[in-house]
C-alpha cells in the first residue's frame, strides 16, 4: 500500500519536473504510436468471408504465355546420322561445320570400343550421385588423368558441361564478394554468375583498360571502406575462347593484373582445352603462362573429347573444396562409366598424337583465310579459334530480321550440302542481346577442298538470300 | 524403343520396358508377374480418364510412433465440400459392393477404410526424439574436439600457395568445418566401387593413414551388398536389353553430339524418348534433358518471373531449391508435409499479394514438392495438394525423380500410387538416373514449351 502511493509521488514528481512541450510531444508520439499498431492490423487483416472472396476472384497468369508457334528455339533440325565429318540433317547429306567435335573424335571407332567394354562392366548409368556409391574407379582415373594431363593438383569430374563452370563459381563467390567479368561470357558462366549473388562488375569484352578502370573504380571504394574490404573477395572470371565471339583472352595481361590487384582468376576452357597450344593443354600453354597463375581451369568435356561432362582443374586446395560446395557435383548423379572412360581414351589420344592440335590450328587458320573473305558476311573469331562467327556485314536495326535471314541462310545451306547453324541464344535471358550470327566450328578431319567447297556454297547462298 | 508406334498404354507391359530379369522380380509380397500385369491393365483405363481419385479426409495428423493407427481426423475445418463428397460417395460405393469395378488399390483393399488406406499411403517414422539428441550430440562434440584441435594443432595441409595478402578464399566456419570435422567423418562417403551398382557391388578397400587426411588404396576389393544406389529396378546392369541397347545405339549413332538441342543435336532418339515419357506420365508432352539436377536447376527459371510466389515444402532438393535461387522468384517455405501449413501460406498468398508490390495479386503461384522426398524418404500428400492446389489455383510442380519407376502398381510414379490424374499435375519432372539406370532428367506436361536445353 504505502509502495503505491510512493509510486503516484514519484510519478507526479516526474509530471511536475518535465516541461510542458515534452510532455505534449512525448503524448502525441504514444498516440502514434498506438494508432499505428492499430491502424496495420486492422488495415490488413481480412474476415474470412473476405479472403474466401479474394481466393474465388484470383486468377492467375498461365502457366507458360504463349509462345509463338514459329519461335526459333521450337523449330528444330533433325540429325538422322552419327555426327562426324559429314552428318544428315532433315535428309540432307551435309559438310558438318556445325558440331563441336573439333578433334572428330566421335567418329574415333578406337574411343567408341573402349568406352563400350566399359559399358560391359559396368552398365549404363552409375545410378547415385558420387558421394553415395557413385564414384567409379573410372572417375577417379580420369581425375587423376586430369590432373596429371594439366600438370596440376586435382580434377574434380562434373556430369553436364554446362553444370561445371556454373557450380564452380557460387562454390567460391559468395554474397557480397566481388567478380569481374567478361561481358562476352557464355550462358553457363552467366548462370553461375546468377546463383553466386556476388556484386557484378562487367567489362568490355577483351577490353583491358576498362577492366583496369574498374578496378581502379573498386580501390577508390576500397579506401573508403578498408574494414569491408578484407573480408571482400574478388575474382575475374573470363573464358579461354569465347563461345560467343570465337575470340581469345588476352591472358598475360589478366595475369598481370589478377597479380597487381589480388584477384582470382577463374578460366573456362570449355572450348580452348584440347585445340590451343602445342599439346592440347589450352590457353596457358598457348600464351606460355604458368598455370598456378590460374586459380581455378574449368572445362566441358563436350567439345574436343567429344564426350559429356566437364571438369575443373586446380590447387588441391582450390579444387578439392568442391567436393563439398560444387551443387552441380554433389547433388548430381555421377557421370555415366562409359562416357568416362571415353573421355580417359580422348586423353591417351591427346597424349599419343600431339599432332593433332597442329593440325588442328592449321585448319583454323585455313577456315579463317577462307571465310574472311565473304562479301556479304564478316568473320569473328580468332585465327586459332575453332569456333568462329558470321555475322552479317550489313547491320539491322532490328535483331530479328537478321535472325529470321540468318536462319533462312543456314536452312539453305543444309539444303547445298553445309552444315552450318545459326548461333542459338534465349535472347530474353541473356544479360544483353547478343547478336545473331552463324556458328562455325571447325573439325580437324576438314581439307582444303572441303573448306573450299563450303566457302562457294555459303557465298553463293549469302548473296542470293541476304 | 526403337520402332515405336503409336500404341495404346495398355499394350506397353512393363515388362517389355525393361530386361526380363527385372519383370521377374515379385514387387510386392505375394504378387506374381502375371497376376500383376493383369491387373494393371485392368487398372489403366481409370488411371487415363482419370475417373477414380483417391481421396481423404483434409487433414490426417499422422505420427506412426504413436502406436499403430491411431490418428486424427480434423473434419470440422474441411476446405473442400467437393472433396468431403468424393469421400462420402467413394466409401458409400464400396459399402454397396460396387467396388467389383472399382480397381484395387492396394493389398490391404477392402479391409481398411479410405482413411485408413490414405494413413497407410502417407506415413512415415517420425525420427524419435532420443535419436535426434543423440545424434546432435554427436555432432557438437564432434565440433567441440574440432575446436580444441584447431587451437592446439597447426593445419598440416591444405594451405594457399603464392597467394599471399589476398583475402582469405574460405570464412572461417567453412575452413574449419570440413578441416575438424568432416576429415574425421570423411570416409564415410565417396567411396569408390569398380563393380555395376547392382544388388551386389565391389567396393575399393581404402585406408586412412593420416585420419582422413588423405586416403591410400589397399589393393583389395571387398563384395558388398548394395543398399546405397538408386537403382531400383535393376536396369543398371552390364548385361541385359539395357545394355545391349545402349551399346546398340552408341555404335550407330556415336557417343555424343557435340552440339545443343537446338543447333545439331537432335535427333530421332529424343523425340523417341520424349515421347515415350509423355506417355509414360499419361501427358500431353515431355523434354527431355541431359542431367536430372539441370533440369531443376535450369527450367525453374524459365516457368518462374520476379512476381511470382513458389510455396516450397522445406525438405525440397538442392536443385530446386537452387532453381529457385536463379528464378528471382519470391519463395515461400511450408513446413514438411504439412498441409495445414501449406493452406496457410497459400491462403495468405493469395489474400495479401505481393508485399514488395504493394500487395498486388501475384502473377503465379506454385507449389513445388517432391514425391518421394530424397531427404527423408517421406510420401508427399499428394491428394491433399492437388484438391489445395485447384482452390487456391495454384499450380503444381512435382519433382518425381525418386518416385518415377518405384511406386504404384504399373511404376508410373506417385501419381499411379495415388490414382490421381495426371492432367491435375501441372508439371511432372523425373530423372532417368534412378529407376531408368541412364542418366538426364524430364519435363512433361500438358503443354510444354520451355526453352529447351545445351548441349
Amino acid at each position: 500500500m504505502l509502495g503505491t502511493i510512493q509510486l503516484f509521488n514519484e510519478l507526479g514528481s516526474i509530471f511536475r519536473n518535465t516541461p510542458t512541450f515534452a510532455l505534449v510531444l512525448e503524448t502525441l508520439l504514444l498516440i502514434t504510436v498506438i494508432w499505428l499498431l492499430l491502424h496495420r492490423r486492422s488495415g490488413k487483416r481480412l474476415t474470412k468471408e473476405q479472403e474466401d472472396q479474394l481466393i474465388e476472384q484470383y486468377e492467375p497468369e498461365p502457366l507458360v504465355p504463349d509462345t509463338d508457334a514459329d519461335h526459333p528455339l521450337l523449330r528444330t533440325r533433325l540429325v538422322q546420322s552419327r555426327v562426324g565429318k559429314r552428318i544428315v540433317v532433315d535428309g540432307h547429306d551435309c559438310l558438318n561445320l556445325g558440331s563441336h567435335n573439333y578433334q572428330g573424335f566421335l567418329e574415333d571407332s578406337e574411343i567408341l570400343e573402349e568406352a563400350c567394354k566399359t559399358l560391359r562392366k559396368y552398365g549404363v548409368g552409375s545410378c547415385g550421385p558420387r558421394g553415395f556409391y557413385g564414384t567409379m574407379d573410372v572417375h577417379l582415373d580420369l581425375e587423376d588423368r586430369l590432373a596429371k594431363f594439366m600438370g596440376l593438383e586435382e580434377a574434380i569430374v562434373y556430369s553436364y558441361g554446362f553444370s561445371t563452370v556454373a557450380s564452380a563459381i557460387p562454390a567460391y563467390a559468395k554474397r557480397g564478394d566481388i567478380i569481374f567479368v567478361d561481358e562476352a561470357v557464355n550462358f553457363s558462366v552467366q548462370k553461375g554468375l546468377d546463383a553466386s549473388r556476388s556484386t557484378i562488375y562487367f567489362f568490355k569484352h577483351n577490353d583491358m583498360q576498362d577492366l583496369e578502370r574498374l578496378l581502379k573504380e573498386q580501390q577508390q571504394r576500397d579506401l573508403k571502406n578498408p574494414k569491408k574490404a578484407l573480408k571482400t573477395r574478388r575474382f575475374l572470371v573470363v573464358e579461354g575462347i569465347f563461345m560467343n565471339t570465337g575470340e581469345l583472352c588476352p591472358l598475360p595481361e589478366l595475369v598481370a593484373l589478377r597479380q597487381k590487384y589480388k584477384l582470382r582468376l577463374f578460366l573456362d576452357e570449355s572450348i580452348s582445352f584440347g585445340t590451343l597450344g602445342k599439346t592440347g593443354r589450352g590457353i596457358t600453354e598457348h600464351f606460355n603462362v604458368n598455370r598456378e597463375e590460374v586459380d581455378l581451369i574449368s572445362a566441358g568435356m563436350e567439345g574436343a573429347m567429344a564426350t559429356i561432362g566437364g571438369f575443373c582443374v586446380g590447387s588441391h586446395f582450390i579444387a578439392e573444396h568442391q567436393r563439398l560446395s560444387g551443387l552441380g557435383y554433389i547433388f548430381s548423379a555421377s557421370l555415366p562409366p562409359m562416357l568416362t572412360q571415353a573421355a580417359i581414351s580422348a586423353l591417351d589420344r591427346f597424349e599419343r598424337d600431339p599432332h593433332i592440335f597442329e593440325e588442328l590450328q592449321q585448319k583454323s587458320r585455313l577456315v579463317q583465310q577462307y571465310f574472311k573473305r565473304f562479301s556479304m558476311l564478316r568473320l569473328q573469331g580468332d585465327e586459332l579459334s575453332p569456333v568462329k562467327h558470321l555475322y552479317m556485314s550489313q547491320e539491322h536495326e532490328d535483331l530479328q530480321t537478321e535472325r529470321k535471314l540468318l536462319t533462312l541462310l543456314a536452312d539453305k545451306c543444309i539444303e547445298n550440302g553445309v552444315a552450318v547453324v545459326d548461333a542459338a541464344y534465349l535472347q530474353n535471358r541473356e544479360r544483353k542481346p547478343v547478336r545473331p550470327s552463324l556458328r562455325i566450328a571447325v573439325n580437324r578431319l576438314l581439307d582444303e577442298t572441303d573448306i573450299k567447297a563450303a566457302f562457294d556454297t555459303i557465298e553463293k547462298i549469302s548473296t542470293e538470300v541476304l | 524403343m526403337g520402332n515405336l508406334d503409336d500404341a495404346p498404354c495398355e499394350e506397353q507391359g512393363y515388362a517389355e520396358n525393361g530386361n526380363g530379369k527385372a519383370a521377374a522380380t515379385p514387387i510386392s509380397n505375394g504378387h506374381t508377374p502375371k497376376q500383376w500385369m493383369n491387373h494393371a491393365e485392368e487398372q489403366q483405363p481409370h488411371l487415363e480418364q482419370g475417373e477414380i481419385k483417391f481421396s481423404a479426409p483434409a487433414y490426417t495428423e499422422i505420427r506412426t510412433r504413436s502406436g499403430g493407427l491411431n490418428f486424427k481426423t480434423v473434419n470440422a475445418g474441411s476446405y473442400h465440400p467437393a472433396q468431403q463428397e468424393a469421400s462420402n460417395g467413394y466409401a458409400n460405393k464400396r459399402v454397396n459392393g460396387s467396388s467389383r469395378q472399382q480397381p484395387k488399390l492396394s493389398q490391404a483393399d477392402g479391409i481398411l477404410s479410405a482413411e485408413q488406406e490414405h494413413y497407410q499411403k502417407t506415413s512415415f517414422e517420425e525420427v524419435p526424439l532420443h535419436t535426434a539428441c543423440l545424434t546432435y550430440l554427436g555432432f557438437y562434440l564432434l565440433m567441440i574436439l574440432g575446436y580444441i584441435n584447431q587451437l592446439l594443432f597447426v593445419p598440416k595441409v591444405a594451405t594457399e600457395k603464392k597467394r599471399e595478402g589476398y583475402v582469405t578464399l574460405y570464412d572461417a566456419f567453412e575452413s574449419f568445418y570440413s578441416r575438424y570435422v568432416y576429415r574425421r567423418v570423411r570416409d564415410c562417403w565417396n567411396r569408390p566401387i569398380c563393380s555395376v551398382p547392382g544388388a551386389e557391388l565391389v567396393l575399393k578397400d581404402r585406408v586412412t593413414d593420416d585420419y582422413g587426411w588423405s586416403f591410400r588404396f589397399t589393393g583389395t576389393e571387398t563384395r558388398c551388398l548394395n543398399l546405397g544406389s538408386y537403382n531400383y529396378l535393376g536396369f543398371a546392369a552390364a548385361t541385359g536389353v539395357c545394355a545391349e541397347e545402349s551399346e546398340q545405339r552408341a555404335r550407330d549413332n556415336g557417343l555424343a553430339f557435340c552440339s545443343s538441342r537446338s543447333e545439331l543435336g537432335n535427333t530421332q532418339q529424343h523425340l523417341d524418348l520424349e515421347r515415350l515419357t509423355a506417355r509414360y506420365c499419361g501427358v500431353e508432352d515431355a523434354i527431355v534433358f541431359g542431367m536430372g539436377f539441370a533440369t531443376n536447376a535450369l527450367n525453374l527459371p524459365s516457368l518462374l518471373g520476379p512476381n511470382c510466389l513458389v510455396v516450397s515444402d522445406e525438405k525440397n532438393h538442392a536443385s530446386i531449391i537452387l532453381g529457385l535461387r536463379l528464378s528471382g522468384a519470391t519463395t515461400r517455405v511450408f513446413k514438411h508435409n504439412n498441409m495445414r501449413d501449406l493452406e496457410r501460406v497459400l491462403r495468405k498468398g493469395v489474400c495479401y499479394g505481393n508485399p514488395k508490390n504493394g500487395g498486388k495479386p501475384w502473377n503465379k503461384i506454385m507449389i513445388i514438392v517432391e514425391g518421394i522426398f530424397s531427404m527423408e524418404g517421406s510420401i508427399v500428400r499428394l491428394p491433399e495438394i492437388i484438391a489445395l492446389k485447384k482452390k487456391y489455383k495454384a499450380y503444381l510442380y512435382l519433382d518425381e525423380a525418386h518416385s518415377v519407376g518405384s511406386m504404384g502398381p504399373n511404376g508410373r510414379g506417385i501419381i499411379d500410387y495415388f490414382r490421381a490424374n495426371p492432367k491435375d499435375v501441372d508439371i511432372l519432372m523425373g530423372t532417368f538416373t534412378k529407376s531408368f539406370g541412364s542418366a538426364g532428367g524430364y519435363i512433361a506436361g500438358s503443354k510444354v514449351s520451355q526453352s529447351k536445353g545445351f548441349a
